[in-house]
Order: structure tokens, then sequence, then C-alpha cells
């Protein structure tokens, strides 16, 4: 009897023990899952009784799933990762929690972030859906080898002009091509000369701006750089493009940051030492990429899934644990104090490229996300290939996207 | 005591509850049988698309959660055939539809004929290898051909260079290498793509149908002196008609639904040749999952619905009243 009293209290403690260990599911895409990967062991030491499921699925799949399961509202994670790409979609729907209210009263970690990211996650009424976790200060990458047999100094391509110029001789010497597509030399142009808080393609009250000067100056490089024949016209993320950055036939290219952590493990690591990144032409700063983490309105374990965002985006040791993991940039900025920050690139020959980074990142001004900028990019992309493909009028491909976007917005 | 309480159960009672249940399969096993069809039909197959339909005539954005849509009328419908994004994707599938189904046919039916003549026991073998690209994933074929059409080192663009040096074809062929991801060229190759996919499909389709044509009718037209070629003519073809309509009508469903070909090429519409590229059902599924107009998309595909309905009336007019044996 005595025996089985003690059994029946040991059965108990342990069922008790058992319920006190919660599971947090969280949606990530790679190669963010290395950076929570190295990140959780952190996490599980402050919360030892939270054991955190993955759910890793490709990029666009991952996106899929989670709109899916926001249409019916089941199979959600307590916590998603969202890329900058689909933030400000998410934004403007109602499946996410709003940061800003309690009990997250998310508004006092605002200023402990890269300044433009909480702009992108925050809806046309103000709602805050996600904290930022990584971010991708737009740089220009260049092949030293390459400029260097061209006799091409670096410095010569701060301006847009010089960098024509710079790719003519690089082309007549070398035989390499200035970029992959002269389309990224439009984007790039368009992303940095948008006026601060607002969408690349609207303005403050919502009017499509596509048919402004910034785009048609933005195009006309990208035509004149086509029709000069300096680019390779191959498209982003192709087969070809990797060749391209693995042989040497490209000189320069426009991305994130992160494209030299690509770069470095599986596009080109044999032109280690080859790559310098400098700031972009004529001043310009931009974002490209970055991820957030949000919590779902469905999720059943809100208080814990803020716990661990919190943890993720505003702790230094995780921000940095999450940094050397896959080198993407620390939203945070007490992160980007860190020292490992000027320590010397080995892949960029040696360059403190962090640290240039940081200062570019510091630079971006905010961007406001319209529920429309897929749409737009969609239609502008298509305009650009008219214009670079078709040789279709500058002036008229920007008018007839700007009546497509409006047609849309409904 | 204790039997009192456990009595043997009365056989009438028992027999009853036996005739009961015996009564009852016979009356319900059937339905009971063919249920799991009809439950994944109606869950899987007619509950998606009455919900399609009522969702044509919605705004919704999924994100926003399960019910929150509105209700527009005719809106969606107005809006997609208006939609100058809308009517390029139907050209560029009626274009791929035309292009990379009339020559799966025009080759098919000859090779199935002559697989059937002159290949005695190789046959099975022949035609398993042209039934290979047809049992191999659509999006593995894809992304393979993303490779073989790479500008600079793509071995189609190699053999095409190769074939230049040849006396006449080269006046024929492109001096410079083709880029195949370009607005106006990124068709044919989803074309080529598609040809050689489905071509194989076909041969199998009308050689089972010249298989099944009386031998005799050959032997008797040989005795009359007619050669291959009228034997093809005069007795294949016409009674290949069936099949044909049958088979076209295959691939005209299935081309006027193109998708993994296009959506793969087309780096899932990442490319900068997307518009001179997608099909309707791949605008469909970027409207639903990149621009999140769920009801919009659903508009789309009950237009797309109407079209091939259309195509195959036209089908049918053609082929059909020798199909149905009315000639």
């Amino acid at each position: 009897m005595k025996r089985s009293l003690i059994l029946l209290a040991l059965l108990l403690l342990a069922g008790l023990g058992l319920a006190q260990r919660t599971t947090l599911t969280v949606a990530v895409f790679p190669n963010l899952d290395d950076s929570i990967k190295a990140q959780i062991p952190l996490f599980n030491k402050k919360f030892p009784n939270v054991e955190v499921k993955l759910v890793i699925q490709q990029y666009a799949d991952h996106h899929n799933a989670l709109t899916t399961a926001l249409a019916t509202g089941q199979g959600l994670p307590d916590v998603a990762a969202i890329e900058i790409g689909f933030v400000g979609r998410f934004a403007e729907g109602q499946g996410f929690e709003d940061l800003n209210k309690a009990p997250y009263n998310a508004d006092q970690y605002k200023r402990l972030f890269t300044p433009y990211t909480i702009a992108q996650a925050t809806s046309a009424d103000g709602r805050f859906i996600a904290m930022p976790v990584d971010i991708g200060p737009g740089t220009f990458f260049y092949r030293v080898d390459i400029l260097q047999k061209a006799q091409v100094n670096p410095r010569d391509m701060t301006t847009w002009a010089g960098y024509i110029a710079a790719g003519r001789k690089i082309k007549a010497t070398t035989g390499a091509f200035l970029i992959a597509d002269a389309a990224d030399v439009a984007w790039i142009n368009i992303f940095a000369t948008t006026p601060a808080n607002q969408s690349p393609y609207f303005d403050e009250k919502g009017s499509v701006v596509v048919d402004s000067p910034r785009f048609v100056r933005a195009f006309e490089l990208a035509r004149s750089i086509r029709s000069a024949g300096l680019d390779a016209k191959i498209g982003a993320w192709t087969n070809e493009w990797y060749d391209a950055f693995k042989k040497g036939t490209v000189a320069t290219q426009f991305s994130g940051a992160w494209l030299q952590g690509h770069l470095q493990n599986w596009m080109a690591p044999e032109t280690k030492g080859l790559w310098r990144v400098q700031h972009l032409p004529e001043g310009m700063y931009a974002s490209w990429g970055g991820s957030f983490y949000g919590i779902p309105s469905a999720s059943k374990n809100k208080a814990l899934a803020w716990e661990l965002i919190k943890f993720l985006t505003t702790d230094r040791e995780a921000q940095i644990a999450g940094f050397k993991a896959i080198g993407a940039f620390p939203a945070l900025l007490s992160a980007q104090e860190d020292p490992s920050f000027s320590e010397p690139v080995e892949f960029l020959g040696g360059q403190q490229a962090r640290l240039l980074w940081r200062d570019a990142a510091r630079r971006v001004k905010p961007l406001k996300a319209n529920k429309y900028d897929r749409v737009a990019n969609e239609i502008l992309s298509s305009a650009l290939s008219q214009v670079l493909d078709e040789g279709k009028d500058v002036r008229a491909a920007l008018a007839e996207a700007k009546r497509l976007i409006e047609r849309r917005m409904r | 005591m204790r039997k009192a309480v456990n009595p043997a159960p009365s056989p009438p009672s028992a027999i009853t509850l036996a005739m009961r249940w015996s009564n009852f399969q016979r009356r319900y096993a059937p339905y009971i049988f063919v249920s799991p069809f009809f439950i994944l039909f109606l869950v899987f197959g007619l509950y998606p698309t009455l919900f399609s339909l009522y969702m044509s005539f919605q705004s919704w954005t999924p994100s926003d959660g399960w019910g929150r849509w509105k209700y527009v009328g005719l809106e969606n419908y107005t809006f997609t055939l208006t939609d100058p994004m809308f009517w390029r994707a139907m050209w560029n599938t009626l274009w791929l539809g035309f292009f990379s189904g009339i020559p799966q046919h025009l080759i098919a039916i000859p090779l199935a004929f002559v697989i059937h003549m002159v290949l005695g026991r190789f046959k099975t073998l022949v035609v398993a290898v042209y039934f290979l690209p047809y049992i191999t994933s659509s999006v593995a074929i894809a992304l393979i051909f993303n490779t073989l059409f790479a500008t600079n080192n793509g071995v189609i663009n190699l053999v095409i260079a190769q074939l230049n040096t040849w006396p006449v074809l080269g006046w024929f062929l492109p001096d410079q290498n083709i880029n195949w991801f370009l607005n106006s060229t990124i068709k044919y190759g989803i074309a080529l793509v598609v040809i050689w996919q489905f071509t194989g499909w076909n041969t199998l389709l009308y050689l089972s149908a010249i298989q099944a044509i009386p031998k005799e009718l050959y032997e008797a037209a040989a005795v009359d002196g007619a050669s291959r070629y009228q034997q093809f003519r005069y007795i294949t073809l016409p009674l290949l008609r069936p099949m044909m309509f049958f088979a076209v009508s295959l691939t005209i469903i299935g081309n006027m639904q193109l998708f993994e070909q296009p959506f793969v090429l087309l780096n899932g519409g990442a490319s900068s040749a997307t518009q001179g590229g997608q099909t309707v059902t791949m605008y469909m599924y970027r409207t639903a999952f990149e621009w999140l107009e769920m009801g919009t998309a659903a508009s789309i595909a009950w237009i797309l619905f109407i079209f091939i309905g259309i195509l195959t009336y036209l089908n049918n007019l053609m082929f059909g009243r020798t199909a149905r044996g009315e000639a």
C-alpha cells in the first residue's frame, strides 16, 4: 500500500515535470535555420524546459505554407520567420500579432535595431508585426584581379558614368562583362533613391510614382549598359550566374552583404581573395534583403513565443551566434559593436568589410512597405525587360507600367 | 443469485439481432465499400471546385485568415477579362498549346506507324525509351533543360553552333548564341521541352490504336498492290481518327493547363522573361500565392475552364463525328 502510494506520487511528479516541458514550433527557411540552430542552445540555458522544434522548408515553400496556414488558421507555428519580400504583405494582413500592443509592448525595443527595419515590418495603419533578426545592407562587389588587369581604379567607379566608362575599359581589355544583368543597376538605383518613409513605388499618399525622374534615370542607366554590350544578360540565381562568378566572366555585382557568404560557401569558393567591396556609387545606400520573426495570432504559446523572439532578436550573444553561423548581418545595433566586426574578411582579401557594411546599414533610409509592392515590382520588372530586351522607349514603358499597377490597386 | 443476474440470452432476440446485422450488411455494405472514393472525391474534388466558384465572386487576401472575404459580384471576372497580363498569359498558352501540341502528333503518328511496321521484337524496348520522358518528373526535366538552354555553355546552343558549320543548314541558323531566356525566345524553349516530354506518350496511344487495326486490311491492300505509304494514308490514318480525337483532346486539356515546365524554366516568375512565357495556370498560381488575390485567381480558373470547354467542343466538331462512328 505504502509502496504504491510512493509510486503514485512519483508518477504524478514525473507527469508534472513533463507538463512543464513545452514545445515551441518555429518555421524557418534556409539558411536562417543554421542561424537559429546556433541560437537554440543559448536560449535553452535561460529556458531549459522549452523544446524548440524547427519546421524547415525552402524559401518559396516556406512562405507558401505560411500563407496557406494563415488562410485556414490551421497548422501555424508559434514563431514564423518572414523574409523581407513577404513582410509587407503579411503586415497588411490580419494573421500576425501586433507587437506594439500589450503584453508585447515592443515599442521599447525598437531603438535597439537598425532603424530602417522597423518601418519594413510596420503596416500602413501602424501595426508592428515582426522583429528584425538580420539585415542586408546593399553593397558593391568587384573582382580586384580583373580591375587590375584592365587598369581600372575602383575609385573611378564612384559615379554611374565612371562605372560605365570602367565597364567599357574592362570589356575592351579583358573581355569580361561589367555585370551579369544590367537590370540590377536599375534596381539598386530604384531602391537607393527612394525617399525616407516611402515605398519604392508609391508616395506617402499611396499614389504610383514609377514614372518619376528617378525611375527614368534608373532605367536609362541599365539601358546604356545593355546597349554598350557590357552585361552578360544572365539572370540571378541561375546556374549560369554561379558559373560566371566561378570563371570570373563578370567583374562586378550589386547585392546585399550576404552575397559574400553565398560566394564563399558554395557559389565560388575558389575565388577567395579576388573579391573586394565598396560603397555604392554616388553616395547611394540601399537595403537588399533581411529577415524577421513574427507570432501568428493562432499560436497557442504566445507568451513563450515572444520570449523566444525577444531572445533571438535582442540578445547580443544570440545575434552574434547567428552572425557567426551564416554571416547574415545582425539587425541588433549592439551586436554590430562586437569585436568580430573589425576582423578582416579573408574571402575579401582581408578587407574590413563588415565596418563598411555597418556604416552603410546606418545610412539606409527607412522604407515603408505597401501591400502592392510585389505587384509593382513584377510589373516594373516586366517593363524593364521590355526596355532592355525589346528596345521599348523608357518613358513609354514606365507610363504603361504605372497604368498597369494602378488598375491592380482595387 | 449469480445465475439469475446473468441469464442465458433468449433465442428469439438473438436471431433478430443477427438478422438485423445481416440485413444491414446486405443493404449498406455496397455503399460502404464504394464510399472511400466518394468521400475523397467530395473532399478533394467537388468541394474545392465549388469553393473556387464561390471564391471567384469574393475578394480575399488569404493571409487575413479564414472567412475574411468580401462579396464583390462580377468584379473579379471584369478585372481578369480586361487585364493585359491575363491576355498575354492566354496568348502564351494558346501559342504554346499550338506549337507544342501539333508537332507532338505530327511526329507521333508516323513514328508509331514505323515502330509498328518495321521494328519486330525491339518494339517494346523502343516504345519504353520514347515513353521515358513522360514518366519523368516535369520539374526534374525543366531543371535539366534550364542548364541545357544556358546561353554560353549550354548544350543546345553548342549543338546549334555545330550544325551552323554544315553547308545548307547554316543559312537558317543564327550565328550568335541564342539567349533562350528573353520574352521573345522563351516560348520556343518551353515548346521544345513539352514536345520532347509528351511525344512518347502520344506515340504509345497511336501505337495501341494501330495494333488494333485488323491485319487483313493491310494484307488485302498489299495484294491489291498498295505501297507502304498508301497503306498508311488510306488505312491507318482514317482508322486512327477516334484515337486522334482522344489524343488531341488530352493534348488540348494538358497544354491549356501547362504549368511546371514554364514555372521552373522561368524561375518561379523571377526571370525577366516571365511575361513572355508564363501560362494562364502559372499566372493564376502567382495571382493567388504571390499577390494573394484568391478571388481573382479563382475567376482566372473558371475563365480558363470555359476556354478549355470551347476548345474541346471545337475539337469534337473536327474529329468527333467520325470518332463516334457517324461518318
